[in-house]
């Protein structure tokens, strides 16, 4: 089994990467969120094969069963339609790519330098059970639980804020 | 019985963390700009699970199901402010939003 | 009797200060100005009797009067000193002064600011007489201090009109480069020796430098530079030219006979300093011939008269100085007396015709004067005479001849300054009989508005006779001078007499008159056509202009300096605090840009702010 995780884990990731890769250079919206519902997967497999069961699960349900679902329902509603995705061929053109690319990759080189040159960090070990996180959740991470539920109060509070229709008339369409 | 090292899972967070603030800078889109968000925070909390696990202990998932809760709670206020821009402006560009909208 | 001897400066003194503190009448103050300095002569005459008929031990008198201060082991007094060589200083300038006053009374009586002229000329003589009796250097800079204020005061008497102020100026900041020198010259002196009181430094010198050492150079070097200032002498001589914007007695008395020949008697007064330093001995014989052929030449192309008379006798100083540095002392003091008597008369005579014209100042639009002013006339003749050297007859010859044969014979002479010295004498007959040509013979060319008083004539009258008599006293002055200042003779042996020396100066001097008497008097056409002809005109302008000096010093130090000074017109120093406030503002304007709005931007911020941070954490 373990063999299998260790293969899983890289091929997943291999995955994770393209598509991920995929999603940020898409034109439309739709096609960019389906390559990231794949690449959540992906990280969702790498997660298991990395020893974390509920985080996998989580992933998939939250993560690319609810946000991005929040997304889709978005780009619906935006109705956005062929000159979206013309405009966004012109918005992709030429030069704009040079900048991005190079923060990135240099980035990207400083992580791993960071990454590698230190002393030899050790293996992932097994699995940790959902009854394990669990503890800790409602033991010494008690006060965080109770701030994650503020927030996602207060998130809520705003978006129920949000999406009320505008006041007075409206500013739409000015 | 051979276990995956940990670097190589920082190093997979590390790169979709990259790809996420590529994606982020590249695009003018809104939307985009939202979708690379999340990839980066996704990113950033497959290091931390790699990190927990390397350890053997639930820190680094409880970490994790942290970012995921301000994640969840980011996008939908996000994508909230996204529609009502979009219904004000009939735009997504970030680069046409360079004021904020005073009144009176 | 001697103990009168403090009353001679102090009696000015005290006038200077009632007449500047009390509004008195016309006639008192002219009373009061010329009868303190009648006083200050009289005692001064006096004292001089004393000290003939009883001389006292050591040939010199001491008289301390109080300690100034005592700080240091710098303990100066207010002392009197009177020897042969202040004695006679002494009493030619008080009794030149005196009959400048008497002069001033009438030549200055139209004029609002009468009180302030007898108040500032009794100052004058006040300070030139601690001057000449000062036993320490530190009083003896305080009279010459005394002396440059009273210039600057006098030159600009007539403030309201600006270049009376900008001559004024010019006259003080030229002797100031001077006067620093001459400062720190003393204080070299103190720190060296120890005290200030000239004849123990004069001892202790002796003492403790050797010929040719290198702080008795230093100290000889800037007293020297102190004289040339004052004196008007070469670099420092561009002020008296212009001095002469001050009222005629004030040209006489200050600018002929006595301020400016402070530096001769400073050089005089330290001649043991002098003789320890060769070389700056050397340096006093340069500018002294140097000087002497430049003013000369200067001299012979101006039109205004008292200018003439201005580098007239910034070349007779010179003479001076070459007598001063060739060893000849009793000569220079022999000349600076007769110089005294017939340069004070021939300004006085000028005053006359100046005034007599209404304030003219051309020669060429003076002429034909002879007949109408004949006491100006005979006086001017006699003393032009006298400056020119009309020999066997006028003090000015005996005491230039003296001049002309030390310059060849004495220590430091040689056969170069004496030609010099006959190339001089050639150069002064041309000019002095050139204005008097030109303003007194020919045709008139302006009216005589009104003639001179008694108490104008009468002083010249009395100078014309000294500008004669002097002369005969050469023996017995010599004689008497000799005790304090010697005379070396060189190793050399003359190769003439005295006697052909002074034949040849005096047929030189009849060389002088004749083309004078050529160019200006028969021929006119002559001298217009050698003027207009093309060597001719670049000479006489570069003549005219002394030599280009003041454009010179113009372009060589007035300039930078105003530049320099309209530089920190900006405020330097707080020009580092207005820097600091734009660079405030610069970076304001650099950082605003960046709030710029968009979001990308921030975005590109953000993420170039956290690899640059990531890289420093990495690597340092």
């Amino acid at each position: 089994m373990t063999e299998f995780l260790y293969y899983a884990f890289y091929v997943a990731g291999a995955i994770a990467v393209l598509a991920t890769a995929l999603a940020v250079t898409r034109r439309g919206a739709v096609h960019a969120l389906l390559y990231l519902i794949v690449s959540l997967l992906a990280v969702a497999v790498a997660f298991y094969a990395m020893g974390a069961p509920l985080i996998a699960a989580l992933e998939v349900i939250i993560y690319a069963g609810a946000i991005v679902v929040l997304f889709v329902f978005v780009v619906m509603m935006l109705n956005l339609g062929k000159e979206a995705r013309d405009q966004e061929r012109q918005w992709l053109a030429g030069r704009v790519w040079i900048g991005p690319v190079i923060f990135s990759a240099i980035l990207l080189a400083e992580v791993i330098y960071f990454i590698v040159r230190g002393p030899a960090p050790g293996v992932m070990g097994g699995a940790v059970e959902p009854k394990q996180v669990g503890m800790a959740l409602y033991g010494p991470y008690l006060l965080g639980v109770e701030l994650s539920s503020m927030l996602l109060l207060g998130a809520l509070v705003g978006a129920t804020h949000l999406g009320r229709p505008p006041m007075g008339g409206g500013e739409a369409r000015r | 019985m051979t276990a995956i090292p940990m670097m190589d899972g920082l190093i997979l967070g590390g790169v979709l963390f990259a790809l996420g603030l590529g994606g982020l800078l590249l695009r003018r889109n809104l939307l985009f700009i939202l979708i690379s968000i999340e990839i980066m925070l996704n990113g950033t909390g497959v290091a931390f699970v790699a990190a927990g696990s390397r350890w053997g202990q639930p820190d680094g998932q409880v970490l994790f199901l942290f970012i995921l809760a301000a994640a969840a709670a980011e996008v939908s206020v996000g994508l909230a402010l996204l529609l009502r821009y979009f219904h004000q402006r009939q735009t997504l560009d970030a680069d046409a939003m360079t004021k904020t909208n005073t009144r009176g | 009797m001697l103990r009168l001897l403090w009353l001679v400066p102090a009696i000015p003194f005290a006038s200077a200060l009632v007449l500047a503190v009390v509004r008195l009448p016309k006639r008192a103050i002219a009373w009061l100005g010329s009868c303190s300095i009648a006083a200050s002569c009289a005692i001064s005459l006096i004292v001089a009797f004393a000290f003939l008929g009883a001389p006292p031990a050591g040939g010199a008198y001491t008289q301390v009067l109080w300690t100034w201060f005592d700080v240091g082991g710098l303990r100066p007094q207010i002392a009197l000193y009177l020897d042969p060589l202040s004695l006679i200083m002494m009493i030619v300038v008080a009794f030149v002064s005196f009959l400048i006053h008497v002069y001033s009374t009438e030549f200055m009586s139209g004029d609002d600011g009468y009180g302030r002229f007898f108040a500032y000329m009794n100052l004058f003589v006040a300070s030139m007489l601690t001057l000449v009796l000062a036993n320490n250097l530190l009083l003896l800079y305080l009279g010459w201090e005394g002396v440059g204020l009273c210039s600057y005061l006098l030159i600009g008497f007539w403030y309201r009109d600006p270049a009376n102020g900008r001559a004024g100026r010019k006259a003080f900041i030229v002797t100031r480069v001077g006067d620093t020198a001459f400062i720190i010259g003393i204080f070299l002196l103190f720190h060296q020796l120890g005290t200030l009181e000239i004849q123990d430094l004069m001892r202790r010198a002796t003492l403790q430098w050797h010929t040719g050492s290198a702080m008795a150079i230093a100290a000889a070097v800037l007293l020297l530079g102190g004289a040339v200032g004052k004196s008007a002498q070469l670099p420092l001589q561009t002020w008296l030219p212009d001095a002469m914007a001050g009222p005629t007695p004030v040209s006489a008395l200050i600018h002929a006979a006595t301020m400016v020949t402070a530096g001769v008697y400073l050089i005089a007064r330290m001649h043991v300093l002098y003789a320890l330093a060769p070389p700056a001995q050397f340096a006093v014989v340069v500018i002294g011939a140097a000087t002497l052929l430049m003013a000369g030449f200067s001299a012979l192309t101006q039109h205004d008269l008292k200018r003439i008379l201005a580098y007239s006798t910034i070349s007779q100083i010179g003479y001076m100085f070459l007598a001063l540095g060739v060893g000849a002392w009793p000569a220079a003091i022999f000349h600076l007396m007769t110089h005294a008597f017939f340069k004070a008369l021939l300004f006085l005579g000028a005053g006359i015709v100046i005034e007599s014209l209404g304030g003219e100042h051309d020669i060429f639009r003076m002429g034909g004067l002879r007949k109408e002013l004949p006491v100006a006339f005979w006086t001017f003749l006699i003393a032009g005479c006298s400056l020119a050297g009309l020999p066997l007859v006028t003090a000015g010859a005996f005491s230039k001849d003296w001049i002309i044969w030390g310059a060849y014979t004495a220590a430091n002479g040689s056969i170069w300054l004496w030609i010099s010295g006959l190339v001089g004498v050639l150069l002064t007959s041309l000019y002095i009989f050139r204005a008097i040509f030109v303003v007194f013979f020919g045709k008139q060319h302006s009216p005589v508005a009104h003639k001179p008083g008694y108490a104008m004539t009468v002083p010249c009258v009395i100078l014309a006779i000294f500008s004669i008599g002097a002369g005969y006293m050469r023996g017995p002055f010599s004689d008497f001078l000799t005790a304090v200042l010697p005379w070396n003779p060189s190793a050399v042996h003359p190769a003439f007499s005295e006697i052909a020396s002074e034949g040849i100066v005096a047929a030189v001097f009849f060389v002088g008159l004749y083309f004078a008497y050529v160019f200006f008097l028969r021929r006119r056409d002559y001298a217009a056509a050698l003027a207009v002809s093309p060597a001719g005109r670049v000479l006489h302008r570069f003549w005219f202009s002394d030599w280009a000096m003041d454009w010179i010093y113009d372009r060589l130090f007035v300039q930078p300096v105003v530049w320099i000074a309209q530089i920190g017109k900006g405020d330097l120093v707080d020009g580092f605090f207005r820097f600091l406030a734009w660079l405030n503002k610069i970076a304001w304007r650099g950082l605003n840009r960046t709030q710029s709005g968009r979001l990308r931007w921030y975005a590109f911020a953000i993420a170039a702010g956290t690899i640059v941070y990531i890289a420093v954490v990495l690597f340092l």
